[in-house]
């Protein structure tokens, strides 16, 4: 049974292997969400794929390795299944395919297109001159108030509606109906799965990522990274609110909740991301799928360049350099929401969608046994 | 090489649980260790690594295991397996003591877990390994590394020097290169058994032996074994025996481990390649029979033999990796077996017949049976008669072999004299048929291996330090 090319396929033959061995089922969810199937459809492999956190203890473990003729590299394998899927459910997916082929181009032509775009409409609108001496925190001077929460509120939306497609292709597809989400119980322990990183964790010890060395180190990134994003997107919110409900104009105090809000998050998305990223650089390259090296880094250089840019921007809002460094954050924001759906940002939502759906066959499952 | 390893003060050759029990326990005591893998990294571990647990007593339930396994009754399952071929004082010892060693292997970073699923039979006897027996072995080789043991890979022994019943010395091989020494003050020999040396099997079998599968690592060749024989050390256990189960013909050569099982003989009939039963495959439950079917197999023309089942009972048995040959019809199913179908049609028909009705319960002794047939079948006999039929091959799979190295209970080698080796001590497989005359108990050989590994860890360092 020798491996075959085609990931789905490969899963396929793997997960047979892997469920008449079943050594690692103390590891994570995967292998118990195996156990329940005999026959492994397409859609079944997809939702592994999602539930699985890329940690490769499974690998380490795993006595048909390579160079066993086995050649069993679950993690890498569904870690290439998990790609194809974040394409498919994207739409368009043929958006998703051709920023596939070179994430890292996409991206900066992306935000280098954007910066200019906003750089160029202030210049137009403002003349060239509000770029260099813009005048001590007018950010609306350089971008009008309505313009940035015009585009940025019809971009968000759009997005939204983008990324609710995708989720609704892939819940779909397992073969869940909608309903099922309302079960408090499954509901309440799938995202509390999701928001703790709980199999990132190996049941305490760490996991096996970077390498074979156990370590807590990713999952804390990780959360730096998330929780920082959260602070982040909550600190706009609250700007949002004070500016267009109270009516308070910007900019806000730094003991304001804006801004306090914002800093802690972009401290969190400057050393969770650059983590994550030291620790991609050191990682086993045998576990993971090196097609996706470019959907990872844009996505972690994306945020933290948008944290970057707005520490700086913060700390040096009342200096000449605010003008040139609006351009960039925003340009940075914008790319970044417009690579959400179709590149590394998804995993959040399928893996959540994922664990929920453990949650929910883990339910049913007790139910049954209760019998 | 051999400017960089000269000299240490314990040699250990083998790479298994007992060999880094042992190397582990001997560094902790102080002592320059050195262990002697004849695989490359990749398949460290001989067939420690294809385990997945190890028996262990307990008087109230722990963490991994349920309720209480004492002492008389572990002794009286071991006693029921060998039909009393074991040594009771090293019985005894080795029961008593591995509570300990699960202790002390959870401080060496093992990690464990309630039994798998499927296998709830063994959840009050058997402490898990989490992630099986190579996540064990990672976990020892961590710990060997931080206590600063060298591990060669590649490196296989080849020559003992021992004078006057005094080990000295080792000569090493890595892969094709020069032979070198390696000196040492006292040796643990933990390097398995012959299972993988196809000339000695075939020595023990004949030519039969031509067509068994290996079910673990391809570098147990019981060279280290031999080496001990040839110098006077006393043997024990039948040297022609080995434990075998029945596996999917289709099996790899070697290493195939857990997954090329086959649990679905109870379920149906088995026939040779003559289309003729040979055996009670409703013997007993599967877990308490399957270890039989190895030799049985083995016994048959061309070591061969075939399960055959009806769609009733797919599902009922845990998955195989192989898929299942699969017809429409008894015959068409003989056909692609390449079977007497004429034969088996018979054997079949004449089974389906003597079927008398009854109650199936897989999971226990149900009165499902035939009547009038030889052999019987005890259990769970439905007729074969729901297509499509399915059928899978039986080869004998060997796990290990019984011919040991005799030791006391501070695991020190015999000579053939009686004495004792001063710093000559074995460890695991090579030494578990002084408990395991015969048969086999789950999780027992990772136990006798871990708990002598330990002693003889101990008694290296202090004869070392002698």
């Amino acid at each position: 049974m020798p491996p075959l090319n085609d990931p789905l396929r490969e899963g396929e033959r793997l997960l047979v292997i892997c469920n008449a061995c079943r050594y690692c089922e103390g590891y994570c969810a995967v292998f118990p969400a195996m156990e329940r199937r005999r026959v492994f459809s397409d859609a079944d492999l997809k939702y592994m794929a999602n539930l699985c956190h890329n940690c490769s203890e499974c690998y380490y473990a795993c006595q048909y390795a390579p160079p066993h003729e086995y050649a069993v590299n679950l993690p890498r394998t569904l870690a290439e299944i998990r790609v194809q899927s974040y394409q498919q459910y994207a739409w368009p997916e043929r958006l998703a395919r051709a920023c596939q082929k070179n994430w890292l181009v996409a991206a900066l032509m992306l935000l280098v297109g954007l910066t200019a775009a906003i750089c160029g409409g202030a210049a137009l609108g403002q003349g060239g001159g509000i770029l260099i001496s813009p005048g001590a925190g007018q950010f609306y001077r350089i971008i009008p108030h309505h313009v940035m929460v015009g585009s940025f509120g019809v971009v968000s939306l759009l997005v939204l509606l983008v990324l609710l497609a995708g989720f609704v292709r892939f819940w779909r597809e397992t073969g869940e109906g909608f309903r099922a989400l309302l079960h408090g119980k499954a509901l309440a322990r799938g995202l509390g799965d999701a928001f703790t990183l709980r199999y990132m964790s190996s049941a305490g010890a760490g996991c096996t990522y970077p390498n074979e060395e156990r370590s807590m180190s990713r999952r804390w990134f990780h959360h730096l990274t998330f929780y920082g994003f959260v602070l982040c997107f909550a600190s706009t919110s609250v700007a949002a609110f004070y500016s267009n409900v109270l009516g308070w104009a910007a900019p806000y105090g730094y003991l304001s909740a804006p801004v306090i809000l914002g800093t802690l998050g972009g401290i969190g998305l400057l050393i969770g991301p650059a983590g994550l990223l030291l620790l991609k650089w050191r990682r086993n390259r045998e576990t993971g799928d090196p097609g996706q090296s470019g959907m990872d880094t844009s996505f972690m250089a994306l945020l933290f360049l948008v944290s970057l840019t707005g520490l700086l921007l913060l700390a040096l809002r009342g200096t000449s350099a605010m003008g040139i460094l609006l351009a960039i954050h925003l340009g940075a924001v914008m790319a970044l929401f417009l690579t959400f759906p179709y590149g590394k940002f998804v995993h959040g939502i399928y893996r959540s969608a994922a664990l929920v759906r453990n949650a929910l066959e883990h339910e049913r499952q007790g139910v049954e046994a209760g019998r | 090489m051999m400017e960089n390893y000269p000299s240490f003060d314990v040699v250990i050759a083998g790479a298994g649980n007992a060999a880094l029990g042992a190397a582990l326990t001997a560094a902790e005591r102080g002592a320059r260790v050195v262990v002697l893998e004849s695989s490359p990294q990749e398949f460290r571990g001989g067939n420690s690594r294809h385990t997945r647990n190890f028996r262990c007593m307990h008087d109230a339930p722990t963490n991994v295991q349920t309720e209480a396994y004492k002492e008389d009754e572990y002794f009286t399952d071991l006693m029921r397996v060998t039909g009393g071929q074991t040594n009771e004082e090293l019985a005894r010892m080795t029961i008593r003591e591995s509570p300990k060693c699960f202790d002390w292997m959870k401080s060496q970073g093992v990690r464990f877990q309630p039994s798998l699923s499927g296998t709830l039979h063994l959840g009050r006897t058997n402490a898990f390994f989490l992630g099986g027996g190579k996540a064990l072995m990672n976990s020892y080789f961590a710990a060997a590394r931080k206590r600063g043991i060298t591990v060669l890979y590649d490196t296989e022994v080849i020559g003992l020097d021992i004078a006057g019943g005094v080990f000295r010395g080792v000569t090493v091989q890595q892969k094709k290169g020069e032979p070198f020494q390696i000196k040492g003050r006292a040796l643990v020999c933990a390097a398995g058994g012959f299972e993988s040396n196809l000339e000695w099997l075939r020595e023990a079998w004949g030519p039969p032996a031509e067509n068994f599968i290996v079910r673990g690592t391809r570098y147990n060749r019981g060279k280290v074994l031999k080496l001990l024989l040839e110098q006077g050390v006393e043997q024990i256990g039948d040297p022609t025996q080995c434990h075998a189960v029945a596996v999917d013909g289709r099996a790899p050569q070697y290493d195939g481990g857990i997954v090329t099982r086959l649990d679905c003989v109870p379920l149906g009939i088995v026939v040779n390649n003559r289309g003729e039963r040979f055996y009670d495959e409703g013997e007993d439950l599967w877990p308490k029979r399957y270890a039989i079917w190895g030799r049985m197999v083995a016994e048959q023309p061309d070591q061969i033999a075939f399960s055959i089942i009806d769609s009733q009972v797919i599902g009922r048995f845990m998955p195989s990796i192989f898929p299942a040959i699969r017809a429409n019809s008894i015959g068409e199913l003989a056909a692609k077996l390449g079977l007497p179908v004429d034969a088996v049609l018979a054997t079949v028909e004449r089974y389906n017949r003597s079927v008398v009705p009854g109650r199936f319960d897989h999971n226990k002794l149900d009165d499902c049976r035939t009547e009038g047939l030889t052999p019987q079948k005890s259990h769970w006999a439905l007729a074969i008669d729901q297509p499509p039929f399915f059928g899978y091959p039986l080869r004998p799979g060997i796990t290990f072999t019984y011919l040991a190295v005799k030791v006391n209970c501070k695991a020190a080698v015999l000579m053939q004299d009686g004495r004792a080796a001063r710093n000559i001590l074995a460890a695991g497989e090579i030494m578990a048929g002084n408990i395991l005359g015969k048969g086999y108990l789950a999780g027992l050989g990772m136990t006798i291996g871990i708990v002598f590994g330990r002693i003889a860890g101990e008694e290296a360092a202090r004869a070392a330090a002698e």
